[in-house]
This record gives structure tokens, sequence and C-alpha cells, in this order.
């Protein structure tokens, strides 16, 4: 064990480790492109923390780094206050979900678990019990090629789960997983971090960290958005209004924007909505009755996590489809 | 920053006291990946067939059994046919076992549960020699007695114990590890599945017929190749004092069996520590 440097080094008390992710300036360019900018953050025990970013905003590469299967460019990333890459055997102190596809289709799941859990020292009874754990019991010993992507994504679960690590990081991990089994990931998150664990979770959705998440580390680009809880985060939202709708749009704006707010035309033709901000409902409703403008919805907007996260994201989305002409 | 942590958050140094990493869990863990797949058995027993067989059938051709000098009869069990094919099966099937862990990304499972990438390819190109050395063995003794067998219908066999019989017998058995070991180290070099067999195949097989020992230079470069190391050492006879051609060395032959494999995988164990995964 190394002496401890610092408050930020990973270290407790003496003698005791403290299981952060710890990333700082990371950087990683590829061939003069920029996929990783001077990122900073930390990931601690006994919360699930959510690594969130549009497509190609870093975070793979940040997973891997932090694993040490890329070197970075310059910064650092330890786990546990040491570089993953300094451990002779890795399944006792990280457990990962990078990719459900990187195994070998000709094996069997038993086949996969069994090398891996040799590689380290572990028990093969800790296979079966992983296996039990996410549910492949029965298909244990079919060919992995044969197995639909949630079962992949279980094994790949399993396979994290084989050294019973106290740091574990999951690359999207509920792709092609159905409803109960997204249930099922959700629960098994929260209980690796009720138990004490680092949990480290990337996604694209905003709408899975929502439910799943304490904390969030919001990328774009490869540099930082936001570190901070969820709670936080989806307060920072600016987008907040009311949607008004109306047959009379025309006559309310003019009413609506001599008040003081901001309008702006939603919906079709026919059922006009206008998406007003400025002004609270109650005075809208007021304003609307004194001119004798029939409202047929009056909605108060609350901030979803979606929405501040696609606001905060929007100058960083790198590949967007063309806007409709 | 320690207020969530439970006491698993926060292990005392004792307690995360893991079991030393041995050398020969990597080596076991390979050999579980090996004998998983269940191209592995078939491979392995028809590429045996098949070099005991070509063994046979070269035998069956020799018309000239029992009139020729004793020292050639041992030669009838190695012919190229079957040998070329082993080397062929055995530097592919070396390279499949890390450029099939590249191509599906198992590579990256491999690496996170083993940081020690050079360990990893150690204990892949052990279990790899291993494996080839015990097929070469069985192929090669089974392609001697096969074709022993058939001679000893002409009375023109010789006993295993012979002493023409020994090294081509060893440098038969010895080809297939050499070979499958320089693909290994190939793969790990370029990592993508058509390219290393292309190469392994190349330099293996093809990369030799180029040269010929007709001249200096050129009979030199083709003895640094391992298919001409194993026909030098295969060969029972003394070259002919008047012959025009340049004949390799048996020492030599030996040092170019060591050679390729030795530098294939201390190349692969450099690259893979320094590479991104």
């Amino acid at each position: 064990m190394i002496a401890a440097h610092g408050p930020m080094t990973g270290r407790g008390p003496p003698g005791r480790v403290v299981h952060v992710i710890e990333v700082n300036e990371l950087t990683k360019r590829y061939d003069g492109k920029t996929a990783v900018d001077q990122l900073s953050f930390t990931v601690r025990p006994g919360q699930v923390t959510g690594f969130l970013g549009p497509n190609g905003a870093g975070k793979s590469t940040t997973l891997r780094m932090i694993l040490g299967l890329e070197a970075p460019t310059s910064g650092t990333a330890t786990v546990s206050a040491v570089p993953f890459r300094s451990h002779a055997r890795g399944l006792r102190h990280v457990g990962a979900l990078l990719d459900a596809g990187q195994v070998h289709g000709g094996r069997t799941a038993t086949a996969h678990l069994s090398a891996l859990a040799r590689s380290n020292g572990i028990s093969p009874r800790r296979v079966d019990e992983v296996l039990y754990e996410v549910g492949l019991t029965d298909a244990a010993n079919r060919r992995i090629g044969g197995f639909s992507l949630g079962m992949k994504q279980r094994l790949g679960v399993a396979t994290a789960l084989l050294g019973d690590p106290p740091v574990l990081m999951f690359d999207e991990p509920v792709n092609g997983m159905d409803p109960e089994g997204v249930l099922w990931m959700r629960r098994l998150f929260q209980r690796l971090a009720a138990e004490g664990r680092t949990v480290f979770l990337s996604s694209h959705l905003m709408s899975e960290m929502e439910n799943t998440a304490d904390q969030l580390v919001v990328i774009g680009r490869g540099r930082l958005i936001a570190a901070e809880s969820v709670r936080d985060f989806a307060a920072r939202s600016t987008g907040l209004g009311v949607v008004v709708g109306t047959r009379q749009a025309a006559e309310l704006t003019t009413v609506l924007t001599a008040a003081g707010a901001s309008v702006e035309p939603e919906g079709s033709a026919g059922a006009e909505k206008l998406a007003v901000t400025g002004l609270p409902t109650d005075r809208i409703a007021a304003l609307a009755f004194e001119n004798g403008i029939l409202l047929n919805e009056l909605t108060s907007r609350t901030a979803s996590l979606e929405e501040a996260f696609m606001e905060l994201t929007a100058d960083s989305v790198e590949y967007q489809a063309g806007q409709p002409r | 920053m320690t207020t969530h942590a439970s006491a698993l958050a926060t292990t005392s140094a004792a307690s995360l006291a893991e079991p030393p990493a041995r050398f020969h869990d990597l080596i076991a863990s390979e050999w579980i990946k090996m004998r998983s797949l269940r191209s592995t058995p078939w491979a392995l027993a028809f590429i045996t067939l098949f070099v005991i067989g070509s063994g046979a059938v070269a035998t069956l051709a020799d018309k000239a059994a029992g009139s020729e000098p004793g020292s050639f009869l041992a030669y009838d069990a190695f012919p190229s046919t079957g040998y070329m094919t082993l080397m062929l099966v055995a530097g592919s099937m070396g390279a499949l076992t890390v450029v099939s862990e590249y191509s599906s990304g198992l590579i990256r499972t491999t690496t996170v549960a083993v940081p020690a990438r050079g360990a990893v390819v150690l204990a892949k190109a052990v279990v790899t020699a291993v494996l080839w050395t015990a097929v070469g063995t069985a192929a090669s003794i089974g392609s001697f007695l096969v074709s022993q067998a058939i001679l000893d219908g002409h009375d023109a066999s010789v006993p295993i114990t012979h002493s023409d019989v020994f090294r081509p017998l060893v440098a038969s058995a010895l080809l297939a590890p050499v070979c499958a070991l320089v693909g290994l180290g190939l793969g790990v070099l370029l990592r993508h599945a058509a390219g290393t067999m292309l190469t392994s195949v190349f330099t293996l097989l093809m990369l030799p017929t180029m040269f010929s020992e007709s001249n200096r230079w050129s009979a030199d470069v083709k003895h640094t190749m391992v298919s001409a190391a194993w026909t030098r050492l295969v060969q029972t006879w003394e070259p002919d004092p008047g012959s025009l051609g340049y004949t390799a060395t048996l020492p030599g032959s030996w040092i170019v069996y060591a050679l390729w494999p030795l530098v294939a995988v201390a190349l692969a164990v450099l690259v893979v520590r320094r590479r991104d995964v």
C-alpha cells in the first residue's frame, strides 16, 4: 500500500482505502482529434453515479482510460488511489461491463466466466453464483453466440460481479434489455450502491438516469458540462414555461407580448398552442379572460431531466441530424 | 467524503488482501479458453490424421523401397505435403488464439481481468506451445509408425531407435509449435484476422520458395526460414560434396527453429504492453 498524499488521493483514515474513481485533467487525442478534453471528476462510493453525454461525447473513451485499456495523452485516472493498470489482476478491484459483445460466441457462459475467474484465482463456485444472480443459470451451458443482446448484457453484469469488487463500471448497460430486465438492472445498481460500492454508469439516455442515479457527471465533446446531484441538475433547466392552447392564438400572442411575456407558437394549425415564458399561469388566465379569449389548455411545465440535458448538451452534440428545410 | 461509505466501501488494507497473482492460474485460464471451443479438438484431430495419412500415401508411392540405402527410409514418413499443411494449420490456429480475442473485443474483457498484458500473451504462448508440441509429436510418431508398417511389407523398415530416425522425428514434432508461436506473435502484432492469416501463410510457406539454394545470398536468406530448416533437419543423408547447391547446417537450422518463435513472442509481449487495447 502506498502512503496517502493530500485529501483528494482517494484515501481516508490511514490504512483504509476509499474506493473512489478519480479523473484528473484527463485528455485523449487521436490523430489531432480530441476525444476527451481536460476532464476532471470524482465518483464516490455508496451511490449510483450516472455518466451522461450525447453519442460521441467521449464516455467510452474515458471509461477505457480509467480501466487502463488506453493510455491518456495527458492527465491521470485512478481507482482507489492507484492507476488500474498497476494491478496484476483486476477483477477483485473493479468490475466492468464495457460492451456486451466482447465475448467469444463459441464458448458457453460457464466456460467464459470460468476462464476469467481462474485467471484471477477466483473459485469456480463463484461462477455459478453470479450466473444465478443475473438469472442465467438455465443458459449456463449454452453457447454465447445464441444469446440475445439482453442475455449478453446479463452475462456482462455477471462478469463484472465475478470478483465481488468495490468499484463497478457499466457502459450503456440497459441497451437491448426488455422492460423487466431494465427494472432488474436498476434495482441491482441501487443495491450495489447501498452495499457501499462505487457504481459508475454511462448512458446517453437521460430518462434512464432520472430513475437510477443519485449523482451525475455530464460531458459533451469530451469536456465536463456538469458534475452534481440529479436534483440540482434538473433544476438548472431554464426551459420552464406555460403551454397555452387556444383558437385565438394571434390575439393572445398580442396580449401576452404586451404584458411582457415571450411567446413561441407550437403545435399545428387548427390546434395551435403557445409556449409562454415570463408570466405565471394565473396572470395568463386573467389576461385571456379580460380580453375575451377562450383557452382550451393551460399547462405549467416542470423541468424534466431530459430537457435539462438537451439544453446543456445542445452545443456539444457531435452527430446531429440535418435540419429540415 | 466518506459519509456515504459503508463498511464495504472503506476496506481495510488487510481485508483487501487477495491471493497472489500466480502465472499458472493464467495458464489454466488460457487452457479453459482453448478447450472450450468446439472447433479445437476437431481441427487438431483432422490435422494429425492428415499428416499421418500423407506419410502413408508417400510411403506407398515409394516404388524404390527396399533397394535404396537405409538412411532414405525414414524420410518417407515426412513428406512435405503433410507438413506444409501442418504449418498452415498450426500457424493459423496459433494466430486465432489472439486474433479471435481482438476481433470479438474479448481482449478488453481479458485485459480488465488481467491488466498484466504481457503475462497474458506469455500464458497463451505456453498453452499454444504445449498443445502443438503434443499434436506435432502425435503426428510425427504416427506418420513414422504408419510409414514403417507399410515398409515392413517390403522388409525395408527401420526401427524407431535407429540413429537416423530421431532427428527427423523431433524436428517434425517441433515444427507445429514453432509455427503456432509465430502465428500467435503475428496475431498480436497485426490483430486483424485476414491480415494475420495472409502474413503467416506468406512468411511461413510462400516466402521461402522465392529463394533458391543455387547461389550464396539467396541460399543464406532461404536458410533463415522455418520450412527450409525443417527440410534440412528431416534430411537424413549428407549433402553430396559435388553438389552445386548450398546446404544449410544442422546447428544453424536448429537455431532458426528457436529464433522464430522467440522473436515473435518477445515482440508480441513488448508491443502489447505499449499499445492501446
